[in-house]
């Protein structure tokens, strides 16, 4: 197969930065199960099935956490690679940098403090109430 | 509605369910042939050859991949259907809690067989009964006929928005599988018209409604609840297999129920029964009647959910129950059926004995005599002042 290099040649688009992500809205989904009996497919999802997508942003797991990422902002050079990084997408950008930590769904594993090239990131004692 | 009746066929029990299987015509089937249901499978797959189903086959490498294969065509959002047997129902073990718990609406034809060791290939209930916590329906059907009745039964079982359980069907391996009885069919649209088509629950396959089916809930989760709800749909189950009995009665002329009594209004002993040995018991209760005993019968049709309200209704005025278990549960006071039946006649004032026994394990063949060898010692507990011991009763069992 040959591929036509002037066909569509165009420079591609240069990678776009992700929007800010906020923090989730305090919200947890109850479940009335005082009418336990009369559970049907019309009203609950049987078998566990979950129908709402993203609603993992409940699950909070920063409780699983000993120890905290702590951002200098100074330091932080937009690089974004704490943000693909982390597996909790917990790294909250501001304009194109990393300006916190969402500690609702962080568990303090230090990828980013490990990944972050300008060391902008310092992991701390996790200090509970 | 006018019941018009077909020719009666004569077919082996295997036949009338791969007839049946061809008449619902489910999207997918996956399944793995194992004796003695190995024809089912044999005969569907030679129909999806030769274009007679529209059905998508699947042959998969094991009973435990059918298993995984059907929940997830089913979880997909479509009628699927499989068959097994034995040691291949064993194989599907695991996975059977999670078709169930998954609420999906599966339907399996199991033939009944023994389970090893010593390796046996013949009749006995030993694979299903040990699946019956599996949260399954289970029906046990009683001849051809029955096993070709239930197969179209459970699809609109399983299928019901009240319930959405997977059901089993059973039938005895060989005396019903593979031995050739009389069958009447539906008309092909009569039985598509009677399942009517399929309803998917939150299908995987709606990309305009992406769905998480069998997520992990062990971080203080719902887990508890939804065995609740599992439970509590089996409850509705037992309206729901009498409801679709009484819908198909309409239509075939032919009656079902959660359990078949026989000769009981007046009967002082009697007998609980399950599978293809029913019809054998049904001819030493009409002998035993002519000669002015009364005995009577039940045979176990729908044994999860087990209506143990039906059973104490049925059965508390008898004096003497016998319950013959085509199984063993090793250890226990006895037999799956035997530990249902004695606990749903515990409430009964004044309350039944109930004896009991064992027989037909491996295939060993039970004979009209064995029965009436039954009957003959319910009837002297019955006559006895005092109450007898439930020390397992063995019939035909070899001495030599």
């Amino acid at each position: 197969m040959t591929v036509d290099k002037k066909a569509g040649a165009k420079k591609p688009a240069p990678l776009k930065k992700p929007a800010a992500r906020k923090a989730p809205a305090k919200k947890k989904p109850t479940w009335d199960i005082s009418d336990v009996d009369q559970w049907g497919p019309e009203r609950h999802q049987l078998g566990a099935t979950i129908i709402e997508a993203g609603n993992s942003v409940y699950n909070e797991t920063g409780g699983w956490r000993s120890l905290v990422p702590k951002i200098d902002v100074e330091k932080c050079d937009g690089c974004m690679l704490c943000y693909f990084y982390c597996p909790d997408a917990s790294i909250i950008v501001e304009n194109g940098k990393a300006t916190g930590i969402d500690l609702e769904h962080c568990k303090g594993c230090g990828i980013c403090a490990k990944e972050c090239p300008t060391k902008a990131i310092a992991m701390l004692t996790d200090e509970k109430e | 509605m006018a019941i018009t009746q077909s020719e009666i066929l004569a077919v082996t029990g295997n036949e009338a369910v791969a007839e049946a299987m061809g008449q619902i015509d489910p999207d997918v089937v996956c399944a793995y042939p194992i004796t003695p249901a190995t024809e089912i499978v044999q005969l569907y797959a030679q129909m999806v050859a030769d274009g007679k189903v529209g059905t998508e086959f699947v042959t998969v490498e094991s009973e435990h991949s059918a298993m995984s294969a059907v929940i997830g065509s089913s979880a997909g959002g479509v009628r699927t259907m499989t068959a097994t047997s034995s040691q291949g129902f064993a194989l599907m073990w695991e996975v059977l809690f999670v078709a169930a718990s998954y609420r999906l609406p599966i339907v399996m034809t199991t033939v009944n067989r023994a389970l090893s060791g010593p390796i046996n290939i013949h009749c006995d209930h030993s694979d299903t009964m040990g699946g019956r916590d599996t949260g399954w329906i289970q029906l046990y059907g009683e001849n051809h006929q029955e096993a070709y009745d239930n197969c179209i039964q459970a699809v609109r079982i399983a299928e019901h928005m009240d319930i959405r359980v997977p059901t089993m069907h059973m039938y005895d391996g060989y005396v019903i599988s593979g031995a050739i009885g009389p069958l009447q069919m539906l008309s092909k649209e009569q039985v598509q018209a009677f399942i009517g088509p399929y309803r998917a629950n939150n299908p995987l396959l709606d990309a305009k409604r992406p769905v998480t089916v069998g997520p992990f809930d062990g971080l203080h989760g719902w887990f508890f609840e939804h065995k609740v709800a599992q439970n509590r749909a089996m409850d509705r189950a037992l309206k729901v297999i009498q409801e679709v009995a009484d819908e198909y009665a309409e239509l075939s002329g032919r009656q079902y129920g959660l359990l078949d009594p026989y000769q009981l209004d007046d009967a002082e002993v009697a007998i609980v029964v399950v599978g293809s040995t029913a019809g054998t018991t049904r001819m030493v209760v009409d002998k035993l009647r002519a000669k002015g005993v009364k005995a009577g019968m039940v045979r176990v049709r729908a044994f999860r959910p087990f209506p143990h309200e039906a059973y104490a209704e049925a059965l508390q005025h008898v004096k003497v129950v016998g319950v013959m278990d085509r199984a063993d549960s090793f250890g226990a006071q006895g037999g799956p059926v035997f530990m249902e039946v004695r606990s749903a006649l515990y409430d009964c004032d004044p309350r039944p004995q109930v004896l009991p026994f064992i027989y037909g394990l491996g295939g060993r063949d039970i004979f009209p005599d064995n029965i009436e060898q039954a009957f003959a010692e319910l009837e002297e507990v019955a006559g006895s002042k005092k109450r007898a011991t439930t020390e397992r009763r063995y019939l035909n069992l070899r001495k030599d």
